[in-house]
């Protein structure tokens, strides 16, 4: 016992060192992380964001330095409250507002305690912040848009909320993140990847060198330029047409699927969402619920289509054989169909039609009598749905075309199955669904699905998939962009159509809307809307939609437009349609009067009409 | 025999190449603890590497010096050694220069010396010297309380000078004593002490006494013995009762405010969990800190000059009192297990040579080295790794200063030159 006393005990007490190693190091730590000892500040380095320019080389979006005020909490020791909220120039109670939530982010990490600081602030402030431990002012670049225009198109940056950083971890909180249009689509191109610098620091948080020689530290890499399809004139123009009035207007070039412009109505000048009035500007145009200015209407706005749905009822007609060209029939005025002799109006003026004249003067009779030939063509209908279903879809309707653009919806073109589950224990047959014939009904489509289709009819049987980049610095775009679609029309039943979509500018429903010098071929379109006004049902008056594109050998530009509540197609979609399509082929505008009327227009009083309170009549009774 | 052992100059080898990997590792986190700024030169001696890298040649000469006298030498001057380190700490009180709190050092210029840590090997010579002598005979009650005031001395010299980390490495010559022969119930006296004096901290007194008591009619009542000595249990009792007062009072009173806060933060005194994280903050703010260095450094460590905490210096003390948490962060697990298990091994190594020696002077002076040895890296590694209170004491061959350096090299070095002579008949 004497001889093992002290033996036993240095065993003893080195086995219990090796037990609190193994727990302190071991069981108790995990791996080592550069990025979580707080040893070690990171330093990031912001790399430029990449500029945007239209397709005619015109710089669009830049960037401008900002000056964002950060705040490390734990580092932060006791300070004069009240002379910091004064440099910084906010209230005390906001002050404990921001500082919390950056603590709640994380005690160590850096977070943005006031972002865009104006120059002369910063100034100011950096002289006295040595003072103040824990805060430090870190330049950051925001974007400086050229241009009034495209809102809806360019998009903005801000902030990345928790979402944005718990769905990819290169994101801190304070970091910028693009939010709409192009910088959603294209953030990774344009942000670049940001450099970090692994700095040492001491326990008086002095810095005192890079981390290992910088061994760990990156460069950034700054984001690449890119040129967008927008032609910015064109956009400009369209944003002036619309003004105050809501819709859309998308253009697209049929040859390759670029789009030209992308207007939504009304816009907003891009630049409110840069600097520190940002969230009051972005809380004002998110709370406008009449117009929704943050909504591209151009992409998002699902409608019926109308009658320019009726050019593409004929061609599958011709494709399925259940018409030809020579396919006559006597408008009454009305179409009569089913049992209990139902009627459909048709105000095409009645008479004898064919398909030529049936699509310039939008004979409803016609494309009734066509859409039920093509369901009834097999004893089944569903099947014969399905068949003219998959015709339609062909087109890219009913499903988000994949393109590059960052919102979107599907619309929704109806096939057998869909109307054998809406109809379970009822044989439903051609005269039940035959809306769909003059684009009612089930049907809904955007309008960039609209665009997408006319430039299909334009090329003839085949579009490009709609796309809004033209070209990323030193980067090949996406191949699925230059490869064509096929529809499941056959070209030469193309021909008719687009004669007849021509009449409709010589002769037809547009005739008052020529382009001196430009063959165009259009379709007009009404599409009946409803709201509800408290729980009520209302109708609306109707939406105005025209789709077109010219000039009709060797097409440059689809276009189709959409503008909410404007009453008949050629009334103002119409116009606004020639007057694009002049502006983008001929480079100005001789219809001068056109122009002035359609600038001048104000839709707002239809607009406010089922906020009034009160009774409304519609559509001009 | 071993012919050529008995006749000439034999170290143990074992013992050396450790002491030597203790040394050099411990240089090496020396300089990385306290390379700051600009490196201009290992010979830099502005800086504490540069000064060790001197020190370390300095107990080069003093080893050659030691191992060159004859092994006789340190048993006849045992005495003189004492007397002369006992006037070292008296000569203190008039001209000792006070660094951190402690009057331990003189001053020569711009070099200091803390005869305290020579004091160590001193007494463990004039202890052997005085156990082994003919006359005295350890059993009886009159030379214990003579050895003990041997070691009393120096170390209430030093409690004196404020420095009561090197006073309570004394205490671990209790080893000596038990070795050579003291009754067991000093032992067991001991062990009960400690039980007491926790218990009583952690409990409050009242409660220790009620459980003592309560054990004592325990023992009393249902224990069948030859003879009841109800005198004895009583006796016990009263004492137990004086004792666990005696630690209150002594805690309360006697302590400083900052050593009553490492007890009470080492026995969770505290019970709030905020308030404890703001005492382990703020009180143990080193210890908190050298933890977090250990912990970081996970299995491997982050590679010598390269712990993040170390360079940053959010250790304090750390190329003296801390210079583990250097080790733990830079060398990991691995790193701090082989110096953990190279103390073991030299600690072991040595009483287990002490045991081999017949002469009683060289045995009892190896257990004192063992001792103090062991009691430096108990405490030292213990409280950086917040397994016992915040006590200040350097790592033997680690920790940066001259003095302590040179100190253990001739504590260990006398021993080994004792050793190298074990079988040579004197």
């Amino acid at each position: 016992m004497r001889k093992v006393l002290l033996f036993g005990i240095v065993i003893l007490t080195g086995a219990c060192f090796i037990g609190r190693l193994f727990y302190l190091q071991i069981y108790e730590s995990s791996a080592y992380d550069l990025n979580n000892d707080n040893a070690i500040r990171k330093v990031f380095h912001y790399p430029k964001r990449g500029y945007i320019y239209d397709r005619n080389d015109s710089l669009l979006v830049a960037n401008q330095p900002s000056y964002d005020v950060m705040v490390i909490p734990r580092e932060v020791e006791t300070i004069d409250t009240i002379m910091f909220c004064d440099l910084l120039k906010i209230e005390k109670h906001d002050f404990l507002k921001y500082y919390n939530r950056a603590k709640r982010y994380s005690p160590r990490l850096p977070s943005v305690l006031l972002p865009h600081l104006s120059k002369e602030d910063y100034a100011f402030l950096s002289e006295k912040l040595r003072k103040f431990k824990g805060f430090y002012i870190q330049k950051r670049s925001v974007r400086d848009y050229q241009t009034s225009i495209g809102a809806n198109v360019l998009g903005y940056i801000a902030e990345a909320n928790s979402k944005d950083i718990k769905k990819d971890a290169y994101y801190r909180l304070g970091d910028l993140i693009g939010k709409q249009g192009v910088e959603v689509s294209y953030e990774k191109t344009l942000r670049g990847v940001k450099g970090v610098k692994y700095i040492q620091k001491d326990i008086y948080n002095r810095d005192i060198g890079a981390y290992k020689e910088g061994a760990f530290d990156t460069l950034p890499i700054p984001g690449k330029d890119l040129n967008i399809t927008i032609d910015s004139e064109l956009q400009a123009y369209g944003e002036l047409l619309m003004q105050n009035k809501i819709g859309g207007i998308v253009a697209i070039e049929p040859s390759s699927g670029e789009i030209l412009s992308l207007v939504s109505a009304p816009s907003y000048n891009p630049n409110l969402l840069v600097g520190r009035q940002r969230s009051k500007n972005y809380t004002k145009l998110y709370l406008d619920s009449i117009h929704r200015p943050l909504i591209d209407k151009g992409l998002v706005r699902m409608h019926e289509p109308g009658s320019p749905f009726k050019v593409l009822v004929a061609l599958t007609a011709l494709e399925e054989k259940v018409i030809s060209t020579n396919t006559s029939l006597f408008c009454s005025g009305q179409y009569v169909y089913g049992k209990n002799k139902r009627t459909m109006q048709c105000h095409c003026g009645g008479g004898y039609r064919n398909l030529d004249s049936a699509i310039s003067y939008s004979c409803n009779s016609y494309f009734a009598m066509a859409f039920r030939n093509n369901i009834e063509k097999y004893d089944n209908s569903s099947k014969s749905m399905d068949k003219w279903s998959d015709h339609i879809k062909s087109f890219g309707l009913g499903s988000f075309l994949g393109n590059d653009l960052s919102v979107g919806k599907k619309g929704n073109i109806p096939d057998g199955n869909y109307y054998d589950k809406w109809y379970p224990e009822f044989q439903w047959g051609a005269t039940t669904i035959i809306s769909n014939s003059i684009g009612q009904g089930e049907i809904l489509v955007t309008p960039i699905q609209l665009a997408n289709m006319t430039a299909a009819i334009a090329n003839k049987g085949f579009y490009f998939t709609p796309h809004i980049i033209k070209s990323i610095e030193n980067e090949q775009i996406d191949s699925n962009f230059n490869s064509p679609k096929q529809t499941t029309i056959d070209p030469k039943y193309y021909e008719p159509i687009i004669e007849g979509m021509h009449n409709v500018y010589n002769k037809g429903t547009a005739s008052f809307l020529k382009v001196p010098g430009i063959e165009i071929c259009g379709k007009t379109g009404t599409a009946e809307n409803f709201t509800k006004v408290d729980g009520v049902r209302q109708q609306l008056t109707d939406h105005s939609i025209f789709i077109a594109f010219a000039p009709k050998e060797n097409p440059k530009i689809a276009i189709a437009v959409l503008v909410e509540n404007g009453r008949y197609g050629a009334r103002w979609a119409g116009r606004v349609a020639s007057l694009m399509i002049e502006k983008y082929i001929k480079g100005e505008v001789s219809l001068k009067r056109m122009e002035k009327l359609v600038v001048e227009k104000s839709l707002e009083d239809e607009y406010l009409k089922p906020y009034s309170g009160k009774p409304f009549k519609i559509n001009d009774q | 025999m071993n012919v050529s052992r008995s006749t000439s100059f034999q170290l143990d080898w074992i013992a050396v190449i450790i002491f030597t990997g203790l040394v050099i590792f411990g240089y090496f986190n020396i300089l990385s603890a306290s390379n700051t700024g600009e490196f201009i030169s290992y010979f830099d001696i502005t800086k504490p590497y540069g000064k060790q890298l001197i020190f370390i040649l300095g107990s080069l000469l003093l080893i050659s010096f030691i191992l060159s006298i004859e092994a006789k030498f340190y048993e006849r001057f045992a005495s003189i050694l004492y007397i002369g380190s006992m006037l070292s700490l008296i000569g203190l009180f008039i001209v000792g220069k006070q660094i951190n709190g402690a009057t331990s050092w003189y001053s020569f210029g711009g070099l200091t010396l803390q005869p305290s840590e020579f004091a160590k090997f001193a007494t463990a010579l004039a202890l052997a010297k005085y156990i082994s002598d003919l006359q005295t005979n350890i059993k009886e009650t009159k030379d214990q309380i003579r050895a003990g005031i041997l070691v009393a001395l120096p170390a209430v010299l030093i409690l004196l000078q404020n420095d009561a980390g090197s006073t309570l490495v004394f205490g671990s010559l209790f080893f000596v004593f038990y070795r050579e022969g003291i009754p067991q119930y000093y032992l067991l006296f001991g062990v009960c002490l400690i039980i007491l004096g926790i218990s009583t901290l952690k409990f409050s007194a009242i409660a220790t006494s009620g459980v003592i008591a309560a054990v004592l009619v325990f023992y009393q009542f249902f224990f069948k013995r030859k003879k009841k000595k109800l005198k004895g249990i009583i006796a016990i009792f009263i004492c137990s009762i004086f004792l666990t007062f005696g630690v209150q009072w002594a805690y309360n009173e006697v302590l400083q405010k900052h050593q009553q806060d490492r007890i009470g933060l080492w026995l969770r005194l505290e019970k709030d969990p905020l308030k404890l994280q703001a005492m382990k903050r703020n009180i143990s703010y080193n210890l908190n800190e050298s933890e977090k260095a250990i912990r970081s450094g996970g299995a491997f460590g982050k590679g010598f000059m390269d712990g993040t905490r170390t360079k940053g210096k959010f250790v304090p003390e750390q190329h003296t009192d801390y210079i583990f948490s250097t080790v733990g962060e830079e060398w990991g697990f691995f790193g701090s297990t082989i110096v953990v298990l190279l103390f073991v091994l030299l600690i072991l190594r040595i009483v287990y040579l002490a045991e081999q020696h017949k002469s009683q002077f060289s045995r009892i002076y190896g257990y004192g080295v063992a001792s103090i040895l062991f009691a430096h890296f108990l405490i030292n590694i213990g409280m950086v790794m917040g397994l016992i209170p915040t006590i200040g004491i350097p790592l033997p061959f680690f920790s940066y200063g001259g003095s302590g350096l040179w100190a253990f090299t001739i504590l260990v070095f006398i021993f080994l030159k004792l050793d190298s002579n074990r079988l040579n008949v004197w």
